[in-house]
């Protein structure tokens, strides 16, 4: 296929495994403490390097440990991958598509809540049969989620408020509303008064993709088909022409005829939309019950998906299975070897960095004539 | 001080910009510099300031070869610029403009403006430039910012004046004055490099001539050559300097602009209460110099403005209220005073901006999909139509030339059913072989029976295209004029003596 | 031929319009839900002695609802005043903060209704609470006058807390960590420089992905290192308030702004220095000109890029000494993302306050004041549930940002970076 534009990532993405894990190397105690035996401390800290990516590695995609009966169940740690990789895909849509019409979607966290919160209480108020409830819960999650995103592009549209101060606010708008949501009564399970919503009918849920003992769910194949309708949109159709227009251009494209305000509102309101269904398919596919931490870093990590798949839809889907892995096996790493979760923010952020300074990595690694790709950029204060 | 260049070369990517470029310019001498659009003039320039290095060649003053890094290094060999696009901060004060780089500071780094503002009334003083050191450059008329940028390479004791395209923005009477005050300079001993495409001016002020094209000098003349002469060496091949056109058949009333006011975003009026009425099948063209509201007029005609009262009819249609993809569809072509930021997305392909305005519509959408052969037919119809030069229809329109940029607008505006063609400066930047293109396709409009509103502050062309002049000044049509209405008598109105 | 000209209206004037607008909607809402819904008011007690300042009242007892009724018409009085100024086509600022004290003065008496107000102490914490955005937006107006976006001030401030922090902790002694504070905020400034400038990243995106970067690096050590040794890398300290003699005596003003610590004062000196040296000094001329038309600077002779990088170091130091607010001169310690996203309210403060120095700061201080009215009121009890109250910072920089601000001038070139030679066509 394209193998020479994947030089670049996959370069960004040693190098930040590389800075990672020194940080890993040397901030343990024990590493630390062989300060005057440089050798020992060298293969101290390569050693504990290597115990964390390998837990990252096992936590993700493949553990030996679990092969010993049939050989293929050594890859149900791929399952986790896939589970915390289809909300990834659908918020780092989110942020893409917003990328591509100029905005940057910095509210995709708020966007998620909003949708897991409309998920969440169709799924646990009505009663409807089996696909018919989630697609209603999905539907409920999208419309909600598509209003609280398409308010942002109307006020900037309107008023000429920037989507970066505006965005940032609204997300914590929204998690202090979850937190008063899960304090009031309709959103409490009976008999409890923990911050714990009920959890969504079976008529609701998703259905697991490879039996009950994996979580891998349909939120997979919906974030995959969501990714192959922007694609179509961004590529065939009349509105992703008008999106891409004004995202290049948008001086132009209004002295063409194009009504840039109507983009702006529209474009958000579909990024939202698609951040509330990752919030649907979190709620519907996999926790079933929304907590104040539904929202999680699913954020920040939509941006760094999208920054890294370079705002394409298929690039969106195979940086969401990267940060996704990284998340999964995140988790085995923090239990077993005692690394906080949060080195997986570093190598994203690491990644995202690398990735968009073509000309750093390729100075460090003196390559020539690499595709750099497409630059993603966003507007000004002005503009 | 005489200056110096040999064999200057400078390349941009496979782009040879300079071509091994020899010019010596005599002590006391009015130098012109004659080339079109794009032929490396400005190159050149920014060269001998500073602003760029070549990649070969030198440059001496005075005999002596300098080294010029920066514009401090060239303002202290003595060299100084007036550029075409000004160098003043819009927000900063005379003084503060006139200071910056050179700062004279008291105490803790505290700016002294005190010595500048004397030295500036000083200067001003001696050529009549009448400039207040404290005025805002914002609120300075285009023509005494120009001063200000005259004023601040004189008190830097230059030698060598450069004046990039200085009569661009220029009334008549303006340029008739920097003229004068070009030779005066000179003859204090001053020499001038004088960058122009104008002949009449370079034929009235230069001691010497050097014609530069596609890089290179093709030759040197004496400002006793004819005009012809003058422009086929600019562009090498025999130019007819005359317009064929026949004359007008004027129609019915196409458009009607009735006490339209435009105001901008900070309520200050650009356009004041202008009437008038265009007729299918022919020419009005506005003549004025840029900063009168002419861009202002053309965008709200269309609808791109914002704060603006006042009617406008398209063919009895009232048209003041629709959007801006109303007004294009009720029939008008809008050609945008700057192609690049306006006229065309650069990073898309030539087929998708030929289909900016009608992508949506069919026979290029079925429904809410785009239909990718339908909109390659007729990228290829119309790039032959238009002579559109490039590779393929699918390369970004950034790859193609200036000249083929505005055919692109053009076949894009001007293939939609069309009553009015409304163009901002249409020519603008663009080589002879381009003009002569533009020129002949918005003739053959008005005389297919369309209306052509054409805003241009080349005053040859206006003549040249124009059935009725209207002259704008101040965001008034300070009056309508017939065609073969003479170049002092508009250069008179342009600056705004009324009739 | 002129008939009566139709003058539209100027940005400025529409800005005041939505204000006014604005301001009308809100005091409608507080004269309805503050003075005229309530059934009967309680005495409210507003203290007015905070320490051992000179004491002119001690307190005052107002009704709950008579005072709320009082304040929400006087409010709606300078809304009419701010209407006549507009229409006399004056500025409405005056009016506008006549409004806004009497517009909070009313909901205060309604929300503490029957309780104990400490009126001094409550600005005096509004004071303390808007130093971080001030230090933050000082940041900012420096950064982006010079033309480059500056979306990191929450990292800059997280890592000036972070490193003040530890080094305090480490050495046991606070002003060790105060001389450190810069240095972290520079750090991550240059890493904004070294991306934005030479590599010419979207400042936008770099300025997030650095803030989600220092975010990740302050969790990791947190929990890996601040967490089980906290008596090693945790246990600084605070600056205490530091009383100026006789002008911390003034009743009321003395207590807000001077019986501070001496991270407040510097907060002064570096406010002043800032304004003066933007709008009169050598330094500042370059400045704006390379955020406004680099292209004209360089034609001066200017270094462009070298005075954008140079500047943006300074901003991150800037923002970073604001970090060290958070640890020494508050909480005494580190705690996981302590900032709280006051960085992007620092950003809206610069925006607010359209890129002055004096604008932001008065900005700020009303951002403060509405943090701290927050957590009085939490604490002493209302009737909205306290996380509403949480929301109301970040509500209101929506509101300023889109009811007050409207289309902005940033400078010129803020957010383009330069390539040499800019300039030729």
């Amino acid at each position: 296929m394209k193998l020479k534009k994947l030089i670049l990532p996959a370069l960004s993405f040693a190098m930040a495994l590389f800075v990672s894990g020194l940080l890993v190397a040397f901030s343990d105690s024990k590493v630390l403490a062989l300060k005057s035996h440089p050798i020992s401390m060298l293969s101290k800290g390569l050693s504990t390097c290597g115990a964390a990516y390998w837990a990252l590695f096992r936590g993700s995609i493949f553990d030996p440990r679990l092969a010993s009966g049939h050989f293929w169940e050594g890859f149900y740690p791929f399952s986790e991958t896939l589970v915390a990789a289809s909300p990834l895909i659908l918020t780092g849509l989110s942020v893409a598509l917003a990328f591509r019409a100029g905005l940057f979607n910095i509210g995709a966290q708020g966007q998620f809540i909003a949708g897991a919160i409309g998920a969440s209480w169709v799924g646990f108020t009505f009663d409807l049969p089996i696909v018919i409830h989630s697609i209603a819960a999905i539907a409920a999650a999208m419309i909600f989620a598509g209003l609280y995103g398409g308010f942002v592009g109307f006020l900037k549209s309107r008023t000429g408020a920037h989507e970066v101060i505006v965005t940032i606010m609204l997300n914590y708008v929204a998690g202090y509303f979850l937190l008063w949501l899960l304090s009031t009564t309709a959103f409490l399970r009976p008999g409890r008064k923990d911050p714990l919503a009920p959890e969504v009918h079976n008529s609701a849920r998703l259905l697991h993709l490879f039996g009950p003992d994996l979580r891998a769910n349909l939120g997979f194949i919906v974030a995959l088909v969501a990714a192959a309708a922007v694609w179509w949109l961004l590529t065939r159709s009349t509105w992703g022409f008008r999106f891409r227009a004004v995202g290049a251009n948008a001086a132009a494209s209004r002295t063409a005829g194009i009504s840039v305000a109507r983009v702006s509102t529209t474009v958000m309101f579909l990024a939202g939309a698609l951040a509330g269904l990752g919030g649907a398919v979190q709620i519907l596919g996999t926790e079933y019950a929304m907590t104040s931490g539904v929202g999680g870093s699913f954020g920040f990590d939509a941006i760094t998906v999208a920054l890294l798949g370079r705002a394409t839809p298929i690039g969106t889907v195979f940086a969401a299975l990267l940060f996704g892995a990284l998340r999964a096996g995140g988790l085995t790493m923090q239990a077993s070897t005692d690394t906080p979760l949060d080195l997986v923010l570093v190598i994203q952020a690491l990644v995202v960095l690398f990735i968009a300074a073509p000309a750093l990595i390729k100075s460090l690694f003196r390559l020539k004539n690499v595709d750099e790709g497409e630059t993603i950029s966003s507007k000004g204060w002005n503009g | 001080m005489s200056l110096e260049l040999r064999g200057i070369t400078k390349r941009f990517g496979a782009l040879v910009a300079n071509d091994s470029i020899d010019l010596a310019v005599a002590d006391g001498e009015i130098h012109a510099i004659l080339g079109e659009n794009g032929a490396g003039k400005s190159t050149l320039m920014n060269i001998v300031y500073g602003l760029l290095s070549p990649d070969g060649g030198s440059i001496s003053v005075d005999g002596k070869e300098v080294r010029i890094d920066s514009p401090l290094d060239a303002l202290a060999a003595g060299i100084g610029m007036v550029h075409q696009h000004f160098m003043l901060i819009p927000v900063f004060t005379v003084a503060e403009n006139i200071v910056l780089g050179h700062e004279k500071t008291k105490g803790p780094g505290l700016l002294d403006l005190e010595s500048a503002r004397k030295e500036i009334l000083r200067v001003s003083a001696e050529f009549n430039f009448d400039i207040d050191p404290d005025a805002l450059v914002e609120d300075l008329p285009v023509g005494l910012q120009q001063r200000v940028e005259i004023i601040r390479a004189l008190i830097y004791d230059a030698k060598v004046l450069i004046l990039d395209e200085p009569t661009a923005v220029l009334t008549p009477q303006e340029t008739d004055e920097l003229l004068r005050n070009m030779k005066k300079l000179r003859d204090t001993g001053t020499s001038i490099v004088f960058i122009t495409h104008k002949l009449r001016e370079v034929k009235e002020t230069a001691d010497k001539i050097t014609i530069i094209r596609r890089g290179k000098v093709v030759g040197t003349a004496s400002p006793s050559a004819s005009q012809e002469e003058l422009a086929s060496l600019m562009v090498g091949r025999p130019v007819s300097l005359d317009v064929e056109k026949k004359a007008a058949n004027p129609g019915k009333v196409m458009l009607e602009v009735k006490n339209l006011h435009i105001s901008d975003h900070t309520g200050r009026t650009l356009v004041k209460d202008i009437s008038f009425q265009l007729h299918a099948g022919e020419i009005l063209a506005v003549a004025g110099v840029q900063g009168n509201g002419q861009s202002e007029l053309a965008e709200a005609i269309v609808g791109l403005q914002e704060h603006v009262t006042g009617s406008i009819y398209l063919d009895g249609k009232e048209i003041s209220k629709s959007s801006v993809r109303d007004a294009l569809h009720s029939g008008i072509a809008f050609v945008p005073e700057s192609r690049e930021e306006d006229g065309l997305i650069g990073s898309f392909s030539i087929e998708e901006n030929l289909i900016l305005d009608l992508h949506d519509l069919s026979p290029y959408a079925k429904g809410p999909v785009i239909s990718k052969s339908i909109v390659a037919a007729e990228a290829d119809k119309r790039i032959k139509e238009f002579d559109i030069r490039t590779q393929s229809a699918k390369d970004s329109a950034s790859s193609l030339s200036g000249g083929n940029k505005q055919k692109v607008v053009l076949a894009r505006e001007l293939s939609r059913p069309v009553k009015l063609v409304v163009a901002s400066q249409p020519t603008r930047g663009l080589d002879v072989g381009s003009i002569e293109f533009v020129h002949e396709r918005i003739i053959a409009e008005r005389d297919s029976g369309r209306a052509v509103l054409l805003f241009s502050t080349e005053l040859d062309e206006v003549s040249d295209l124009a059935d009725r002049i209207a002259v704008m000044y101040r965001g008034e049509f300070i009056a309508i004029v017939p065609a073969d209405t003479s170049r002092e008598a508009l250069g008179l109105l342009m600056a705004g003596v009324k009739p | 031929m002129s008939t009566t000209e139709v003058r539209s209206l100027s940005a400025p004037e529409r800005r005041r319009k939505r204000g006014i607008i604005t301001m009308a909607s809100l005091g409608s809402i507080g004269l309805l839900l503050f003075g005229i819904f309530p059934k009967s008011g309680q005495p409210v007690t507003f203290s007015f002695v905070l320490g051992n300042e000179w004491v002119l009242a001690k307190e005052l007892i107002i009704n709950s609802k008579s005072g709320s009724l009082s304040f929400s018409i006087i409010s709606l009085l300078a809304i009419a005043v701010a209407t006549l100024q507009f229409r006399a086509r004056k500025t409405i600022r005056t009016a506008s903060a006549v409004f806004g004290a009497t517009f909070l003065m009313s909901f205060l008496c309604w929300a503490t209704a029957g309780k104990f107000v400490p009126f001094t102490g409550l600005l005096q914490g509004g004071l303390i609470l808007s130093v971080p955005l001030i230090f933050g937006a000082m940041a900012g107006i420096i950064s982006e006058r010079s033309g480059v976006i500056n979306i990191a001030i929450e990292g800059q401030l997280l890592a000036g807390a972070f490193l003040s922090g530890i080094v305090a902790s480490l050495t046991q002694n606070n002003w060790a960590g105060l001389v450190v504070a810069p240095i972290a905020g520079a750090l991550i400034s240059l890493l904004l420089a070294i991306f934005a400038i030479k590599y010419g990243i979207d400042q936008v995106v770099l300025g997030f992905v650095l803030n989600v970067l220092v975010i990740g690096l302050t969790n990791f050590l947190y929990k890996k290192l601040l967490i089980p040794y906290q008596s090693t890398w945790n246990a600084g300290g605070t600056f205490p308030p530091i009383q100026i003699p006789l002008l911390s005596k003034i009743p009321v003003v003395g207590p807000i702004f001077f019986s501070q610590s001496i991270i407040v004062y510097l907060m002064y000196v570096v406010v002043a220095v800032i304004h003066i040296a933007l709008f009169k000094s050598k330094w500042g001329l370059r400045t704006r000109s390379v955020g406004e038309h680099p292209t004209a600077a360089e034609s001066v002779g200017i270094d462009v890029n070298k005075i954008r990088f140079r500047n943006v170091l300074i901003a991150g130091a800037v923002a970073g000494l604001g970090g060290a607010f958070f640890t020494l001169g508050a909480l005494g310690s580190f705690s996981k993302e302590m900032t709280a996203g006051k960085g992007f309210i620092a950003l809206a403060a610069v925006i607010f306050g359209r890129w002055s120095p004096l604008g932001a700061v008065a900005a700020a201080l009303i951002f403060g004041f509405a943090d701290n009215l927050q957590g009085l009121l939490t604490i002493t009890g209302t009737p909205i549930p306290s996380e509403f109250m949480l929301m109301v910072p970040y509500v209101a920089t929506i509101i300023a940002v889109s009811g007050f601000v409207g289309k902005v001038r940033a400078p010129a070139a803020d957010g383009v970076a330069y390539k040499r030679g800019g300039g030729s066509h």
